[in-house]
């Protein structure tokens, strides 16, 4: 009965490695294009994703193989008794060393894609300077707020701020930057096809920035428990071209401003003005 | 005790065993007792009956996951005839809720150090009972006022809904969500409550195992269960008042109007906070600061349960027993110092994420040790397919799955993606279902004869053992794929969302795997009942183990030993010439040739 037991715990690893390698051909991998992410920053994540995934299943494979086999010994073991062995120095300085090392380096290898994503120092100066937009998280829905055309997005809101609800419009091919708060309570501001994602804390303004590298419409949700609507807060982000995004802009400061006389009545800006960063 | 010269086979008659502490009437005996083997015998009832409550609850959340907004089974319509049976999202997030606190208050944490920890502390140590035997019968009873905190508020008051993290703001300010009122204060309190009890239980289990070792039981010749509810005693005593502090202070937030966790300016349903100034980042380093150190107060135990089962079952003595109590110490000690990767997409400064990376990184290198060592133990052996046997493989394959599966969490730029998704969701259910609990299931099958005396039914405990390991990762193993296309945590329904809509097929795969395993569980009540009146009798020592609590008679008395055990080598010496039999147990001295004495001898220098 030992040999079928073997058997029975050899088949879930065998399982596991067939349906992880059926993943990218049948839609368990991730989201949109081929599986590919819409920012570079995202496939450098996917790479090193790859990376610890490729080492994971060496050792996943090896350990589970010779787990089974020693299963396999064990059950066929026909001494009388088992070997008396309390242990071996060499190996267990092998099998400390070799994982430190393949950790560290691991470690060491992913830290430039984390300084890029988050240190501000390494951020894209060009986005640093001129956020595209403030986005507000509050139950349940996005909040966005863009500079008039032509202006700089300010820490306080303007009179000729340009407003949305649950639709970002990005232009593709440049790095932008968003100023993320929270009216109420805790949200998290997770675009999966642009592999972003950043927790909205009520009282911090923290900047995120992102470059999208190809048009479409992108889902963005909510990734942080924030009420009974958590799995409604459903916003798109619509990545396009310079010149698509400026005429989005310029439409939606006519519909913003139309006064019904068919003239725009753009207001002039507020007094208090302080430049974000 | 010192002073007893010992006889040759180690053993001291002890003139009246019961002297200290008699057992008095039913009530004394069963009820209010204060022998620890009664104490972890309630333990185990009560943990037991909330792992069924666990249980419901997540077949309730898998069930809106896999027909969402259709009508629960059976339950649903006497439940909710105002929804026409279905479960609403404030239901939902309640659910969740409540099955996180429910199985990682009252069934892991309980069962580890309540039960296994009560049982063998006394017994593998060779002592007559706890340090203080009256603290260990309040710490049990400490456990119904937070049951009791835990029901009102979920029963009650509308049920806490804020998830198990209790993150501020949503569970700081009442008005938060539809459940946040009196439920949340009523949670918190509890968390409290069972706080006292694990408190209670890590300062006694700690002096218990300082001060009362047997005669001969130095430290490295302790059992490895032992090392693993020490350290995690040690753990918990350090971290858990840190939580306790935490959660004082969100009482203080909600009842008392001071504001630790949320800062000005807030806007809520309409309507602003007078006062404010605080942070909710706060709240979540102290959380973690407790709750990082819990996953291990959640294995650890079980890392010893199954190194002392796996080298009996295989007759091997452990490998590496050092290198084994040295990594769990350095788990434990990393353990304090990762917190922070529960919170890179907090909003932390990201310089600390980079510190908390390497560092987390680091801590996968003794669970690998750890790995290759149990792995090394069954090579060479003669390997007994028995429920244990079974049990404790399972622990060991699910948890290079959750182990390996950690590495990607500890990458800070992947886990940016994987954060709150269900690939987190798949990683802690290896761990904590796929290891701890069928450690727990090994240990309850090793450890049933010592509690009553009779052996479990080993058909039923296989059907058990296969349909659970079955159902367990026919749910959670699909969870990484989830986690890899985005689906989030704790949403009701995620087809909403044009990106998840194909997700539906699996999550119903994944639901019946659940329901699979959760009525497997019936079985194992089965066999439990059926076996403490009906099993076969077992003698002193069924599994011819080496530890001092198989010298005792099955089940034992009050004062537990009938003489005083004289300790002369560590734990797990199988494999040697003893007579007829390939053991020796701790107590005994002699009997070994004299090649296979160097080998014993060795122990002490790896």
């Amino acid at each position: 009965m030992g040999k079928g037991w073997c058997l029975f715990f050899l088949f879930w690893p065998v399982a596991a490695v067939v349906s992880c390698a059926m993943a990218p051909f049948v839609g368990w991998s991730f989201p949109y294009d081929n599986a590919q992410a819409a920012s570079n920053l995202g496939i450098r994540i996917d790479d090193l994703f790859y990376i610890i995934l490729i080492v994971t299943a060496i050792v996943f494979v090896g350990t589970q193989a010779v787990l089974v086999y020693a299963l396999w010994r064990g059950a066929n073991n026909r001494e009388e008794r088992a070997t008396n062995v309390h242990g071996n120095h060499k190996l267990e300085l092998i099998w400390s060393i070799i994982p430190g090392a393949i950790l560290l380096f691991l470690a060491i290898y992913q830290m430039n894609i984390w300084a890029d994503f988050r240190i501000k120092k390494y951020y894209p100066e060009a986005a640093v300077k001129d956020p595209l937009a403030e986005v507000t998280a509050r139950q349940f829905e996005w909040r966005f707020r863009y500079p008039a055309i032509g202006k700089k997005l300010q820490q306080k809101p303007q009179p000729d701020d340009l407003y949305s609800v649950n639709e970002l419009h990005v232009p593709f091919g440049k790095p932008v930057m968003i100023q993320l708060r929270s009216d109420d309570v805790q949200h998290s501001f997770f675009l999966p096809a642009l592999r972003i994602k950043q927790d909205a804390l009520p009282g911090l303004q923290i900047p995120v920035w992102f470059e999208a590298n190809k048009p479409g419409t992108y889902d963005l949700v909510c990734a942080e428990l924030c009420g009974w609507g958590h799995y409604k807060m459903k916003a798109h982000v619509i990545v396009q071209s310079e010149d698509e995004y400026q005429a989005y802009l310029k439409n939606l400061t006519q519909k913003q401003f139309y006064d019904g006389l068919g003239k725009i009545a753009a207001k002039e800006t507020g007094t208090e003005s302080e430049a974000v960063e | 005790m010192t002073t007893l010269n010992p006889s040759p086979t180690g053993l001291q008659p002890i003139l009246n065993p019961q002297a200290h502490h008699a057992p008095g009437n039913f009530i004394t005996k069963y009820i209010f007792s204060t022998d620890h083997k009664i104490i972890a015998i309630q333990f185990m009832f009560t943990t037991l009956l909330m792992m069924i409550v666990g249980g419901v609850l997540a077949l309730a959340v898998r069930w809106q996951l896999a027909f969402p907004w259709e009508s629960m089974p059976i339950v649903g319509p006497w439940l909710f005839a105002a929804e026409g049976g279905q479960i609403s999202p404030e239901f939902y997030t309640m659910l969740f809720t409540m099955h996180a606190t429910v199985m990682i208050f009252l069934v892991i944490i309980p069962i580890l150090a309540g039960t296994f920890g009560n049982l063998l502390i006394p017994l593998m140590i060779g002592a007559d009972d706890m340090a203080f035997p009256r603290l260990n019968m309040l710490s049990y009873w400490f456990m119904w006022p937070a049951i009791a905190c835990f029901g009102m508020s979920f029963a009650y008051a509308g049920g806490p809904a804020a998830g198990w993290t209790s993150y501020p703001i949503l569970a700081d300010l009442a008005q938060a969500a539809p459940g946040s009122g009196t439920a949340q204060t009523l949670w918190l309190l509890g968390v409290t409550f069972i706080g006292f009890s694990s408190m209670m239980g890590s300062i006694n289990y700690m002096t218990t195992i300082i001060n009362m070792r047997a005669p001969g039981m130095t430290f490295f010749r302790l059992p490895m269960t032992i090392w693993g509810l020490f350290i995690t005693a040690i753990l918990q005593a350090f971290a858990l008042p840190v939580l306790t502090a935490g959660g004082f202070m969100q009482v203080t937030d909600r009842l008392l109007g001071t504001c630790f966790f949320y800062p000005s300016g807030l806007v809520i349903n309409n309507a602003a906070p007078t006062v404010g100034g605080g942070q909710a980042l706060l709240w979540q380093h102290l959380f973690w600061f407790y709750s990082h150190p819990a996953v291990y107060i959640m294995l650890l135990p079980v890392m010893g349960m199954v190194s002392d089962m796996l080298s009996c079952m295989c007759r091997k003595p452990l490998f590496g027993y050092k290198p084994m109590v040295i990594s769990m110490s350095a788990i434990a000690s990393l353990g304090f110092i990762v917190w922070g990767h529960h919170m890179y997409t907090s909003g932390m400064n990201p310089a600390v994420g980079m510190a908390f990376m390497v560092a987390t990184m680091m801590i996968a290198l003794p669970s690998a040790v750890k790995t290759f060592n149990w792995t090394a133990t069954i090579w060479g052996g003669k390997v007994e397919f028995n429920t244990v046997t079974l049990n404790c493989i399972a622990f060991l394959s699910m948890f290079i799955v959750g182990g390996l599966s950690g590495i990607f969490m500890a990458a800070v730029p992947v886990d940016v993606y994987f954060h709150d998704t269900y690939f987190i969701v798949a990683h802690f259910h290896y761990v904590l279902f796929g290891a701890t609990l069928f450690g727990v299931f090994a240990a309850i099958h090793f450890w049933f004869p010592k509690m009553f005396g009779r052996m479990m039914n080993e058909k039923l405990g296989k059907t058990h053992f296969v349909l659970t390991f079955i159902g367990a990762n026919g749910t959670f193993f699909p969870m990484h794929f989830l986690g890899m296309q985005g689906m989030p945590r704790r949403y009701a329904d995620p087809y909403l969302h044009g990106y998840l809509e194909h997700l539906l097929p699996m999550n119903q795969f994944m639901t019946i795997s659940a329901i699979v395993m959760g009525f497997a569980q019936i079985l194992l009540f089965i066999n439990i009942f059926y076996s403490m009146f009906f099993g076969p009798k077992a003698g002193r020592n069924p599994w011819n183990a080496t530890t001092l609590e198989w010298t005792t008679p099955s089940p034992p008395g009050h004062g537990n030993f009938d003489f005083i055990p004289m300790v002369y080598h560590g734990p797990n010496e199988y494999a040697v010439v003893n007579g007829d039999k390939d053991f020796l147990m701790q107590t005994e001295k002699e009997c070994l040739p004299s090649n296979e004495t160097v080998a014993t001898n060795t122990l002490d220098e790896t």
